[in-house]
């Protein structure tokens, strides 16, 4: 079995965001780097497939040289091998998922797994999109999978609870927090993993579906009261206003 | 023409796919254009509601193939859609089925994306959208590069206006089957309550709550006004056996009701930014210098677990019920 696991490389959750000066993309100074979080659930559920029936795991990120990090990292982490596409991998989700396609094809992947959404840019699109463009089953949002011969079986996150979706491989999967617990890198996975090359390809050319015209921080928030007195006294305070101030009930 | 996906349940027009339709609505009359309703399944009954959201054509794929959701059968019955009406702007709601068949339609149609909007308009006859990134630490304004445009409308956002439309009805074909996956079994959530993406009131508690035990005087409080409880990243993680479909945050729901009461919630970065969308927050801490307190419209210091059954009580008392 083949499995590619895409990842994305993003800004850490605690990361103030501040605008560049060309007003339409973010500042990148004193940004820390991470791998996004639901790309980590996607990479162990890769490893924990290879451990399991067996199957050879290729990581694949798209970027420039910062996004080998994220590739090291899933080295260490147990990815036989890494393969970087040059290109703007912070971009149109459309864009990322042409690149992604282009390299994929006639590859022979079984499965493709990655994040339900790369953080910040929140888009949730990649996947689906990239499912769409190799002609394969998708299946998003997923807290957990099982493969039968040529087959899966997942379960996915709705609304109402969750629900089971079947289908055939290959597939695009979508990870969830929930799917399993991501691994800490062991000393002997991050030594190996300093052996090992990362292939760099130029991205295949892509047309972006949507861009980014301008980006802004959020209108500040008016300043709030606080509600004095006793406990009873605070919540009386407390629902009178949210009733005759703010109108919510 | 403009064309919104809706969804059905129990035979009634779900909620978000109304506030899509409205927002439809809006954009059709701005762009001089028909608005559009799509529906799949196996039965469509019920999506005549649509003419209240202002509808001029229903459209309705019906068919035993489509009882079950399938992500490429139903992308296929969207893009057709937009091929045959030749439509120029495809939405959806930003549900869980709309943020699965969307962006796959999409990318049949050549078409840009913009998920999860906050507002839309249209600029010189094209949709411009504008959407949160990093979970609500900034928007983005974004436009289209292709023909067809295609956005997904954040639930909650937009005002479900009634207007009347015409409500032609046409049928469209469907697709025979052998589709690549399908639902095969849908497993409810014990509560049956609606989502946190969806909820117009949000009682959340953090590393204050102690326990996981302790979150029964939320739903306590959340059952007195018509709310769903939600938790921090900090409590979903203590490892309380609280399921992490109850996180708001950037790695878990990003929510955006009307009222949202923080609990015990010291507001971490990274829970702001799932929940700094809400029309009015509450904080309830015993630490006076909790950064929640900055985002409050109305901030109470004190002992929340004396606080909120108070606020439940007065709440009873007041004969407030559900939204």
């Amino acid at each position: 079995m083949k499995i590619l696991v895409a990842l994305k490389q993003v800004p850490d959750t605690e990361t103030k965001i501040k605008v560049a000066a060309d007003g339409r993309s973010l500042d990148p100074a004193d940004v820390k780097w991470i791998t996004s979080p639901y790309d980590e659930y996607a990479l162990e559920e890769a490893i924990r497939i290879k451990e399991g029936k067996g199957a050879e795991v290729v990581a694949l990120s798209v970027g420039g040289d910062a996004a080998k990090d994220v590739l090291k990292n899933a080295l260490a982490l147990g990815a036989d091998s890494a393969v970087l596409l040059r290109g703007d991998g912070q971009g149109d989700a459309f864009a990322v998922a042409q690149m992604i396609a282009a390299y994929a094809r006639d590859k022979g992947y079984d499965l493709i797994l990655c994040g339900n959404k790369g953080l910040g840019g929140d888009n949730a699109a990649m996947g689906p999109m990239l499912a769409e463009l190799l002609g394969v089953a998708q299946a998003n949002v997923i807290v957990k999978l099982e493969l039968g011969d040529g087959t899966f079986k997942a379960e996915r996150e709705i609304e109402s609870g969750s629900e089971i979706v079947e289908g055939a491989l290959p597939a695009v999967i979508t990870a969830q927090k929930g799917l399993n617990e991501p691994r800490y890198a062991s000393l002997k996975g991050i030594m190996a993993a300093k052996k090992k090359t990362i292939e760099e390809l130029d991205a295949a050319p892509a047309t972006a579906g949507a861009l980014i015209s301008a980006l802004a921080l959020p209108p500040e928030r008016p300043a709030g009261r606080k509600l004095e007195g006793d406990s009873a006294a605070q919540a009386q305070a407390l629902i009178q206003a949210l009733k005759n101030e703010a109108k919510v009930f | 023409m403009i064309l919104v996906f809706c969804e059905l349940k129990d035979g009634q027009l779900r909620k978000p796919s109304a506030e899509a339709l409205s927002e439809g609505r809006r954009l059709a009359d701005a762009a001089g254009k028909p608005l559009g309703a799509l529906f799949a399944g196996a039965s469509c009954a019920g999506s005549a509601e649509a003419a209240k959201y202002g509808a001029d054509v229903i459209l309705t794929a019906e068919a035993p193939t489509l009882a079950s959701y399938s992500s490429d059968a139903y992308a296929t019955v969207l893009a057709d859609a937009v091929k045959a009406k030749g439509a120029t702007v495809l939405l959806a709601a930003a549900t869980a089925v709309g943020k699965d068949v969307i962006p796959r339609a999409a990318a049949r149609l050549g078409a840009g994306y913009a998920s999860d909007v906050t507002a839309l308009s249209m600029v010189d006859g094209k949709l411009q959208a504008v959407r949160p990134v990093y979970a609500g630490k900034a928007f983005a304004t974004t436009s289209f590069a292709s023909a067809v445009q295609v956005a997904t409308t954040r639930p909650n956002v937009f005002p479900a206006a009634e207007k009347a439309g015409a409500g032609a009805t046409e049928a469209l074909a469907a697709p025979a089957g052998d589709f690549k996956s399908v639902v095969k079994e849908i497993l409810a959530k014990a509560s049956g309550k609606v989502d946190l993406s969806e909820a117009n009131v949000i009682v959340s508690g953090g590393r204050g709550m102690k326990d996981g035990a302790n979150f029964k005087i939320l739903e306590d409080l959340a059952d007195a006004i018509g709310g769903v409880v939600g938790a921090s990243r900090a409590a979903v993680d203590a490892g309380w056996g609280l399921p992490h479909s109850m996180q708001v945050g950037q790695t878990g729901k990003v929510v955006s009701p009307t009222l949202y009461i923080a609990c015990g919630i010291s507001g971490a970065i990274q829970h702001i930014a799932g929940m700094s969308g809400s029309k009015y927050i509450v904080a309830i801490n015993k630490d006076s210098e909790a950064p929640i307190f900055k985002l409050a419209d109305y901030g109470i210091v004190g002992d929340l677990f004396e606080v909120v059954p108070e606020l439940t009580k007065a709440a009873k008392a007041l004969g407030i019920g559900s939204n």
